[in-house]
């Protein structure tokens, strides 16, 4: 299973990315390739991951990585559209009490 | 020995052009593992072959001698290729024999046998997927009866997982005498690898300290999966309450603590991720299905309990785990 990344809308502040298919071990290194530049460039990186089927931890990594670098600049990143799997994940690792989840679109 | 290799050459061409035997072909075989051995490169073949030929059919049409000659030109791409080919061998195998030390080394920083300790039994067993592994366990001995233990998980695997590993061991004995219980020992490890590891780098935790007199297991989580408290009277499990934020995302992070009591034969079950989310047949096992193997071995002493588990998930698993495996039991005996 491949992964995708696409932008969805982009304003000179805020970028949306839909992100579908598996991020793993292998597809986790693209995912971070699109996504670190993104985080010096906006002020808001909104993450929509409505079609992620499976994520694991390689992936929550590249998630945390782009957090630092948002928050390093005062940015910050955004989750849209979890799966139940995704939030159970997010939920046991604490992260969602330091980044902004908002439901679905 | 460009004479012997002339010599022996012209034996095989002869006997072949004379008798066209199965052997002589056999014997050719042979003749280029040799030449291997001895590092003759194609273009050199090529070039014995034409003067062979040259003495054996003194009348062989100019145009054929010639045309050996863009042979041995195309047979020079291959002897490099050749050449670069074993100098990638040997470089390999110097690697393999630095990640086997390494491998060595990882193994010195886990404890070599569970403690053994009055009124708790413990076992443990933690397998890489590869060579290296990224899940991490230890004994603290906190005195007065209590005995600390620490899982954790390394975000990534292989030999960067085995470096961030080396550096939680020495962080944690560097906590000579742990006070603050578990939440004083996360938020200390917290600040360690927030300030020493790459950004997408993370560990989750389980700390906890178990009072021998009391028979509290008090512990707290750095975004670790949940274990369990395995129930001896009605053989059932409670989830063990978890909150807290994965080590090394962010700075001044402080932990909760938890508090169990331990009835006899009542057990705490710590496992890494890769046990619940091992996929046997197409599915993960998932928290039921582990609670169901756990059950069915909790006749056994802990460490051989742990053990046959393993065992277990390998065979379903098709003998192709693809994350580290640590299951960790500590049991109030009976």
């Amino acid at each position: 299973m491949n992964l995708t990344i696409q932008e969805k809308t982009q304003s000179d502040t805020a970028i949306t990315m839909v992100v579908s298919g598996e991020v793993d071990a292998y597809t986790a290194p693209q995912l971070r390739e699109k996504l670190m530049p993104l985080t010096k460039q906006k002020q808001e990186v909104f993450l929509d991951l409505t079609t992620v089927e499976y994520m694991d931890s390689t992936g929550l990594g590249v998630l945390i990585g782009a957090y630092k670098s948002l928050r390093a600049q005062g940015g910050r990143l955004v989750l849209i559209g979890m799966s139940a799997r995704l939030s159970r994940l997010l939920k046991i690792t604490g992260l969602t009490e330091i980044i902004d989840i908002e439901d679905g679109a | 020995m460009r004479s012997q290799l002339f010599q022996q050459y012209q034996e095989l061409i002869t006997s072949y052009l004379n008798e066209k035997r199965e052997d002589t072909l056999y014997a050719a075989q042979q003749m280029s593992k040799w030449m291997m051995e001895q590092k003759i490169p194609p273009e050199e073949m090529v070039s014995v072959h034409a003067e062979v030929l040259k003495e054996y059919l003194p009348d062989l049409p100019q145009e054929v001698g010639d045309s050996f000659n863009i042979l041995l030109e195309m047979m020079i791409g291959y002897g490099i290729a050749l050449r670069k080919h074993e100098s990638l061998v040997h470089r390999q195998k110097e690697l393999e024999y630095e990640i086997e030390v390494a491998v060595g080394m990882q193994q010195t920083l886990l404890p070599d046998h569970p403690p053994r300790m009055h009124g708790l039994d413990v076992g443990v067993i933690s397998v890489p997927a590869h060579r290296m592994s990224g899940d991490y366990y230890n004994f603290v001995d906190h005195g007065y009866g209590s005995l600390g233990v620490a899982l954790a998980d390394i975000i990534g695997k292989g030999i960067p997982a085995a470096l961030c590993m080396s550096m939680i061991k020495y962080a944690m004995d560097q906590l000579d005498h742990p006070t603050g219980g578990s939440t004083g020992v996360l938020e200390r490890l917290n600040s360690v690898v927030e300030r020493n590891v790459d950004v997408s780098m993370f560990i989750t935790m389980v700390y906890g300290v178990y009072e021998r007199e009391k028979h509290v297991f008090r512990y707290a989580t750095a975004g670790h999966e949940p274990g369990f408290i395995f129930r001896e009277k009605d053989n059932s499990f409670e989830d063990m309450r978890t909150r807290g934020l994965v080590l090394g995302v962010a700075k001044e992070i402080t932990y909760e603590e938890f508090t169990v009591k331990l009835e006899p034969g009542d057990a705490v079950v710590l496992f890494s991720d890769g046990v619940t989310e091992a996929r046997l047949e197409g599915e993960f096992l998932g928290r039921e299905r582990f609670k169901d193997l756990v059950r069915a071995h909790m006749h056994l002493p802990v460490q051989e309990a742990v053990e046959a588990m393993y065992q277990n998930l390998y065979e379903k698993a098709n003998y192709e785990l693809k994350d580290d495996q640590t299951i960790m039991i500590l049991r109030r005996s009976k």
